[in-house]
């Protein structure tokens, strides 16, 4: 082990301007790749937080006892789609519409609004089909007069999300595949500037394992260097953005691990094949 | 100990290279390998360490088989070979110490031994005040040296040498063949291919002459014929 660190420091040493490039080249990729999920992440967030404002209103008629709503309200609460179910009396809906609508206040006589039950979905139930299941489950209570759930404006953003998840799924795949593509020819450079050297090794016994070591630890060693340059460059965009243009959301420390330990990874992988490729042709 | 039996060696690209090799290098022999270039020299060579393969015919070299080698076996079939080059192949980075050590640490030896071992041999050719130069800071006669050293720091059982003298002036040449012959005297036998007919003429050596493949010319055997009351080709 002393040894294969020696050798790996040594790499680094003879070859800085390449090393350094190399670096570089795995900080830019994965920086890029960065940026490609800061986005996604910010939009995922974008939407979430629209997402939460699906949410279904049963009217109810007037005259309808107080206990009867309560009893729905228990009921409703409890359908594994829905995440809180809230009554709206008669006097609060004033309330909210007054306070909507400002200097308009006073053109609402009390008891002109309906009373109301408010249900809001939990996550991963708030698609339109689910939606308009529980909106019909609600319309079968005998005193509910109408149940509106924005219909249209439900399924303009379910297929928005849907689209945002499937282009982020394929742009993510695909700038992953670039990082790993550029990545990989860097660290291939790497191997071969140093052919000769390995030709030598073979040449006085080195084993295929202990040619390779030095090698995987330099690639596990210029990945998590360009992970770490990548996620400083990141903040840095993202910074910038939040100062200039608009508040994003950073990464979570799941997400920045996940980052580094992609680079890492890259870097040993790409040296793996580099290296045996290199290996089993001298 | 290198035995070649009906070896033939057919390039994708570069045609025949040898054709039907038959011959011995026993314990402790020094053997020439002469003949003009292309005549496959080289490729006798590259397969005593095994870095070609026959296409016919069988190598063996200390046991180890041409068709049944593997991988791994390589490894350690060339720690007990010393291979040396024209052009030297060291590591430009290294002093002439590391590059001599390299060859050690490769096997795992511990340092210790690998000190004593590597200034023995410094001083074995020549080289002890040089210990800390590089490569580029050696004549051509120290770099072989440094590469003798190298090949020798395993103890092998044969030095392959391949035109060792090809690059140096006759000053330089004398002193490595010294050197080569010294480490035979001392039991390591030698295989060394070379256009340097001087040198071939001025020791009493057994000279295998290659041609365009195939052995045209093997002092032993005309050792054996003439003992036998056979005429020698000239």
């Amino acid at each position: 082990m002393g040894l294969t660190l020696r050798e790996t420091l040594l790499a680094f040493r003879r070859a800085p301007l390449l090393s350094a490039l190399s670096v570089m080249t795995i900080a830019f990729s994965l920086f890029s790749l960065g940026l490609f999920v800061l986005v996604a992440v910010n939009i995922r967030d974008a939407l979430q937080q629209v997402e939460e404002r699906v949410e279904i209103r049963a009217y109810i008629a007037d005259g309808t006892p107080v206990e009867a709503i309560a009893a729905a309200l228990g009921d409703i609460g409890s359908f594994p789609e829905v995440a809180r179910a809230e009554g709206i009396s008669q006097d609060e809906a004033l309330e909210r519409a007054r306070a909507e609508l400002g200097e308009f206040r006073d053109v609402f006589d009390a008891a002109f609004l309906p009373a109301s039950i408010e249900v809001r979905m939990k996550p991963g139930f708030r698609d339109p089909a689910t939606v308009s299941a529980v909106a019909a489950r609600i319309r079968t209570y005998p005193f509910v007069d109408d149940v509106r759930f924005g219909e249209e404006w439900v399924r303009k953003l379910y297929n928005i999300r849907n689209i945002a998840t499937a282009a982020g799924i394929i742009l993510g795949v695909a700038f992953a595949a670039v990082a790993i593509i550029i990545i990989g020819a860097t660290i291939r450079m790497a191997v071969l500037a140093r052919g000769r050297e390995i030709s030598i090794m073979r040449l006085v016994g080195a084993t295929d394992g202990f040619i390779r070591r030095p090698f995987l630890l330099e690639g596990l060693a210029k990945g998590i260097l360009g992970g770490l340059l990548a996620l400083g460059l990141t903040y840095l965009a993202h910074s910038l953005i939040s100062r200039t243009l608009v508040e994003t959301r950073f990464f979570d420390e799941r997400i920045i691990l996940a980052g580094i330990a992609f680079g890492a990874l890259i870097g040993f992988l790409g040296s793996a094949v580099s290296v045996g490729r290199h290996l089993r042709r001298v | 100990m290198i035995r070649f039996t009906h070896v033939s060696k057919e390039y994708a690209r570069g045609g025949l290279a040898l054709d039907d090799v038959s011959f011995h290098v026993g314990k402790g022999e020094f053997a020439f390998l002469t003949g003009p270039s292309g005549a496959g020299k080289s490729t006798i060579l590259k397969l005593v360490y095994m870095e070609e393969f026959p296409t016919e015919g069988d190598v063996r070299v200390a046991g180890v088989h041409s068709g049944s080698v593997r991988r791994a076996e390589i490894a350690q079939l060339r720690r007990k070979l010393g291979v040396v080059f024209q052009d030297f192949r060291l590591l430009e980075e290294r002093t002439a110490e590391q590059n001599i050590a390299f060859a050690l640490e490769v096997t795992g030896a511990p340092r210790s031994t690998i000190t004593t071992k590597v200034s023995r041999l410094l001083t074995q050719v020549g080289l002890s005040s040089k210990a800390n130069a590089l490569p580029r800071e050696l004549s051509g006669g120290e770099q072989q040296r440094v590469a003798i050293a190298r090949a020798l720091v395993n103890d092998p059982f044969v030095l392959i040498a391949d035109e060792p003298t090809g690059n140096l002036d006759d000053r330089a040449t004398r002193g490595v063949f010294q050197l080569l012959r010294d480490i035979n005297a001392a039991g390591t036998a030698v295989l060394m291919a070379t256009h340097n007919l001087d040198l071939v003429r001025r020791s009493d050596y057994r000279v295998i002459e290659m041609n365009r493949g195939q052995i045209v010319y093997d002092s032993a055997d005309a050792a054996a014929d003439s003992a036998d009351g056979r005429p020698t080709p000239a």
